[in-house]
């Protein structure tokens, strides 16, 4: 098998074990109903850590989705609830000044060469500052289109429940696949990540590519925060504290290189997913405290990491030391 | 950069009262000394995180260090084995060995120091409320107090442990060539590899003290409210120490590092809160001011924008003399 | 002359970095369906003059016109576009990215707003078959060696519409067989109307390929000539400015009488590195030349003593007592010292001051806990940089400020400071001018008089043949003859090296 595919199927094997695990110590584990709601309840982290996917492809990081997502989730719900917008209105707004956040952001790191860890880092003070200003309480949402959406969705066989929020994570997902591997883009990102350098030399539009992965990636956040704010009918602005990195968290265990250039979208699909079963198992369990969910979490990131570094030495890179 | 830091510094200072300084009780009040109180637990983790930077790494893990000593000493000072020398021991101990597991991924594994020291901040809370047992625990014991509210000198004591901290690291590191060796790693690891330093040694041990200091860090903050938060202690205080060492001036891929500029960072980053709290504008704007500060400060630091600076500067000299 | 408008013309171009003149009013045309080379000294201004024409720097002064249209590339990709491809020294292609995907980055056909993989996987299978290259496009760049990375990139640089191709240094990793098919496709490409840049250090391969020459010296153009109608000494000399200084003939060095015994034995050592069967052994005061084309194991040799890498079998003994370094500081403390290859990646640390990375490896070697003082730190300093003559204003400078071979100098004083007994060179010329070149080597011949022992890897063999009292001749990483004494010269090491196998 290629060897770049083997992180990948490393995660997807881990899931199979944990699913297959879970379902011998509890009946109704692996249930269709089970699963399709781990995805409603953890889509806007998808969503978030698929944009997370492409900025750390590219060797990048992004440390300021958590706050756009909050900043996202109380604008929208202030301007439905208390300027009396319709959501058809704000929803675009939102995702435009999500989108542009991420452009000035990518703009300072390219032009001004400026770390991308830093900016990030003030990026996520700003947009946590705004979505404070904007309201400082929890703004709840009572609006016919959200109820509708919420109510939206499909029967499936086995009792499982096809919700909105589920569709929106595949539709966005396929989008994701398209954009990695059916456009020039994606290849530009893997390249960033491969060599910034030799990219650059080879023609590949440095800047551009950079500024549209940040935008790219805020934009996705806002849109989990309109997710997140359909799912908790509210908006506010400590939500989302330390989504970046669950995100970053998913992104590993989904088997992409933090160093950039190696990775796919599938993975970290099945790295929120593989969190997620992680968290359905302890809630399950019942007598185990949700700190252990941290600690377990914690502890699949170090095994991955252990073994992307042994893969690495086979994907050709060179020791220092 | 030192005549940037110094400028902000004195903007910030012009606040009138803010140089009151006055004793009481045989130590020194004022908002000064309030500003240096405030920064020292940053401080601490500032200057661990100085050396830690400069060999071209960074540690994410040492807000949940933090958590981790806390817990460790309240459960302690919760036990029969409360003495003062053992309780501190064994906050230190737990540093290290944070620091040594950070350290051993990094230098051992060759693990990214990112990804490496994520694995504790994201675990290491869910260690402390372990320890804890999901609580959060209190305890009473006013010689271990002392350490967080206490004086010494006249100054309150998490001032003074910081200063020690900081004389005893840059003693060794420009009076010994230990200094050398971490900046020629953060330069070129390989280079330094081959003129015969022991690389991995000196990453590992940047890492063992970086923990070492979260630790002292811990104790200062449990000590101050007597009680250990798994959640809330040193929050996010990993993030305004790597600040901190980014405004002085240190590259966040390693190489050259100081640690009195840093330690200048720390105080820039705690005056502007205090500065904002003392104007009265509301604390919800806080964090707003923070991101504008930083961003200002990286701007300066990047030669491009300067040049673009200085462009901009003379052509409107030479429009204001065309008009002359 | 011909009525033809030159493909490409430069003129008058001006290009200066911090007060330095790199090019000084350079003119260039390149005709159609010639092959032009680009020759010159390091420091001539050849990579800066490349670097104008492809956009990656903007010039100072001057025009450049391609089919007598000025253009003004910004980037790479301006060039590129124009019709400018470039191919460089080292490989800048993606390793992450499949060999297919690389030879058509920027230029992937579309269908639908989707990349077509089975097309580029068929042109880049029908591209390479052209290189006689018959490899999986679909696998990992990564995944071959960098002489198929290099014809890879080739392969990229001649695809496509265009009319003026740059290589830079493209035979450097190539063995003759690949040389040989590269050439034939340039010849085939010349057929077709393309103007070729040709930039290398082989003389051989220049006299062999080109029609004409242009000749860079100090950032100024000394001229061009028909290459056929240039004598190689006459060239020679326009390339260094003055006639050729030959080096002076064979004295190799001798180690003083009564020193019999080996110092260092290497008894049928295999390493990880690749290399095997290795065996020879040096005298204090030896000079043992490591000679053979590049991947033959030089290197590889002098990584294993500098315990850099390890030992699977054989022995190597120190003094008669076994020696297994397992890392640079271990040999180090053995009294060994290795000036590595590449000096960007393994010797300079920048941007540490000249000063700091002249004292680095004492400084290692005596411990953290005990600086050199002040005042011994500045004598070292000014004796070092005396001694070799190195050219540095302030020794408080950042290293990467000094040029390839200042830089070299101070990582050679460097080691010179800790007193080895073994002093291992790799490739010390290398990237030098002609100038730092002679007195580098007239530093290895005094040396040697001084006695200290010195293996010296080297693709140079005239230069090896000028000091070493042993050669040791290398071929796929194995060793195939040793050389000794009088029976050294040029003629013998060459025909070692080409000899059947």
């Amino acid at each position: 098998m290629n060897p770049r595919y083997l992180p990948v199927t490393v995660t997807g094997i881990l899931f199979l074990v944990l699913l297959v695990a879970g379902s011998v110590q509890f009946p109704g584990f692996a249930s269709p109903r089970v699963m399709l709601n781990l995805l409603t309840d953890n889509a806007f982290l998808a969503i978030t850590a698929l944009g997370m996917t492409f900025v750390i492809l590219s060797g990048g990081i992004d440390l300021s989705v958590g706050s756009v997502l909050a900043f996202s989730s109380v604008l929208c719900a202030a301007l439905v609830e208390n300027f009396g917008w319709h959501p058809f209105q704000a929803i675009p707004l939102v995702l435009v000044l999500g989108a542009a956040f991420g452009a000035i952001m990518g703009t300072l790191i390219h032009v001004y060469k400026l770390q991308p860890f830093i900016v990030t880092l003030a990026g996520m003070f700003f947009a946590r500052g705004l979505a404070t200003i904007i309201s400082e309480q929890s703004v709840p949402i009572e609006h016919t289109f959200f109820d509708a959406v919420n109510d939206f969705g499909f029967s499936l066989p086995g009792g499982a429940w096809l919700s909105s929020a589920a569709i929106l994570l595949f539709v966005m997902f396929s989008f994701g696949l398209w954009l990695a591997h059916f456009t020039r883009l994606g290849g530009y990102i893997y390249a960033l990540g491969g060599s910034a350098h030799s990219a650059a030399l080879l023609g590949v539009p440095v800047g551009l590519t950079t500024i549209s992965i940040y935008t790219l990636s805020s934009a996705l956040a806002a849109l989990s925060g309109v997710v997140y704010s359909f799912y908790t009918a509210s908006g506010y602005a400590l939500t989302g504290i330390g989504l970046e990195l669950d995100a970053i968290a998913a992104v590993v265990i989904g088997g992409t290189l933090i160093s950039g250039g190696y990775g796919y979208v599938l993975g970290t699909l099945l790295g929120v997913m593989t969190m997620g079963l992680i968290q359905t198992w302890i809630s399950f369990h019942g007598s185990l405290n949700s700190w252990w969910t941290k600690i377990f979490i914690g502890g699949l990131v170090l095994i991955f990491i252990i073994f992307q570094r042994w893969i690495s030495f086979g994907l050709g890179k060179r020791k220092t030391s | 950069m030192l005549a940037l830091a110094l400028i902000l510094l004195a903007n910030l200072f012009l606040s009138p009262e803010f140089f009151h300084l006055e004793i009481k009780d045989g130590r020194l009040y004022g908002s000064l000394i309030d500003v240096l109180n405030r920064s020292a637990p940053c401080a601490l983790l500032a200057i661990g995180m100085s050396l830690v930077i400069a060999t071209g790494g960074i540690d994410l893990s040492v807000g949940a260090i933090i958590a981790i000593t806390g817990a460790v000493c309240a459960n302690l000072l919760n036990s029969p084995f409360d003495a003062l020398t053992i309780v501190i021991l064994a906050g230190l101990f737990a540093g290290l060995v944070a620091g040594a597991a950070n350290g051993s991924l990094v230098s051992i594994f060759g693990i990214q120091p990112i990804v490496a020291t994520l694995v504790l901040m994201v675990a290491g809370r869910g260690i402390a409320q372990l320890i804890n047992g999901g609580q959060i625990v209190t305890f009473q014991n006013d010689a271990f107090a002392s350490i967080g509210v206490g004086s010494l000198l006249g100054l309150p004591s998490p001032v003074v442990m910081f200063l020690l901290v900081f004389l005893l690291a840059q003693f060794i590191m420009r009076f010994t060539a230990l200094g050398l060796f971490i900046e020629a790693v953060g330069c070129n690891p390989t280079a330094s590899y081959y003129s015969g330093l022991k690389v991995r040694t000196i990453k590992f041990a940047v890492y063992c003290f970086s923990g070492i200091c979260a630790a002292i860090a811990g104790m200062v903050i449990t000590a101050d409210i007597q009680g250990a938060d798994a959640n809330n202690a040193g929050l996010w205080l990993e993030l305004d120490a790597i600040l901190a060492v980014v405004i002085g001036g240190a590259a966040l891929t390693g190489g050259r590092f100081s640690l009195p500029l840093t330690l200048i960072g720390v105080l820039i980053i705690q005056a502007m809160t205090t500065t904002i709290i003392m104007s009265g504008i509301a604390p919800k704007y806080n964090l707003l001011i923070k991101s504008l500060v930083i961003i200002t400060v990286l701007l300066l630091q990047s030669s491009i924008f300067r040049m673009q600076f200085s462009r901009l500067i003379a052509r409107q000299k030479m429009a204001a003399g065309d008009r002359a | 002359m011909s009525e033809r408008q030159p493909v490409l013309q430069l003129k008058g171009i001006c290009k200066r970095f911090k007060g330095v003149n790199a090019l000084n009013n350079v003119d260039l045309e390149l005709e159609a369906g010639e092959i032009h080379a680009l020759l010159g000294e390091n420091g001539a201004g050849k990579s800066t003059l490349i670097k104008v024409m492809t956009g990656a720097y903007s010039k100072d002064a001057g025009r450049l016109e391609l089919n007598g249209i000025a253009i003004s590339p910004q980037k790479p990709f301006d060039a590129q576009m124009a019709g400018i491809s470039t191919v460089y020294q080292e490989v800048n292609l993606l390793p992450n990215l499949s060999v297919a995907h690389n030879l058509y980055l920027g230029r992937e056909p579309r269908r639908f707003g989707c990349i077509q993989w089975k097309k580029i996987r068929n042109d880049a299978q029908n591209l390479l078959r052209r290189f006689e290259l018959d490899i999986d496009v679909e696998a990992l760049l990564s995944s071959y060696s960098i002489a198929i990375q290099q014809l890879i990139a080739i392969a990229r640089g001649v695809d496509g519409s265009a009319k003026v191709l740059i290589l830079d240094e493209p035979t450097a990793s190539l063995d003759a067989r690949e040389v040989a098919t590269l050439f034939r496709i340039l010849r085939g490409l010349k057929e077709s109307g393309v103007a070729i840049l040709f930039v290398t250090h082989f003389l051989d391969q220049v006299y062999e390929l080109t029609d004409r020459i242009t000749v860079l010296r100090n950032g100024e153009r000394v001229g061009t000539f028909a290459t056929r109608d240039l004598p190689r000494n006459e060239l020679i000399a326009h390339m260094l400015g003055k006639e050729l200084q030959s080096i002076e003939q064979t004295h190799p060095c001798r180690p003083p009488e009564g020193t019999a015994d080996a110092l260092l034995q290497m008894t049928d050592v295999s390493a990880d590195n690749g290399v095997s069967g290795i065996r020879f052994h040096a005298r204090r005061g030896d000079a043992i030349g490591l000679a053979g084309l590049l991947g033959s194991g030089r290197s590889e040799i002098c990584s294993i003593l500098f315990g850099l890498d390890g030992v699977t079998s054989g022995e190597i003994k120190l003094v008669g007592k076994p020696f297994r370094p397992a890392s640079p500081s271990d040999a180090i403390a053995r009294g060994f010292a290795l000036c590595p290859e590449d000096r960007k990646i393994e010797g300079i640390a920048d941007p540490l001051s000249v000063r700091e990375n002249l004292i680095l490896a004492l400084q290692a070697q005596r411990g953290w806990w005990r600086p050199i003082r002040f005042a011994e730190e500045k004598e070292l300093v000014a004796n070092a940089i005396a001694g070799l003559k190195i050219v540095c204003s302030d020794a408080e400078k950042p290293i990467g400020e000094l040029s390839g071979g200042n830089q070299q100098k101070v990582i050679l004083a460097r080691w010179l400071m800790t007193k080895p007994q073994i002093l291992i060179l790799d490739e010390p010329t290398r990237g030098i001018d002609i100038g730092a070149h002679a007195e580098i080597l007239q530093l290895i011949r005094k040396l040697c008089a001084d006695g200290m022992t010195l293996i010296v890897a080297s693709s140079e063999i005239e230069e090896l043949v000028a000091f070493s009292n042993r050669i040791l001749v290398m071929r796929d990483k194995k060793l195939l003859c040793t050389i000794e004494g009088d029976a050294i010269s040029e003629n013998a090491v060459v025909s070692a090296i080409a000899r059947p196998a």
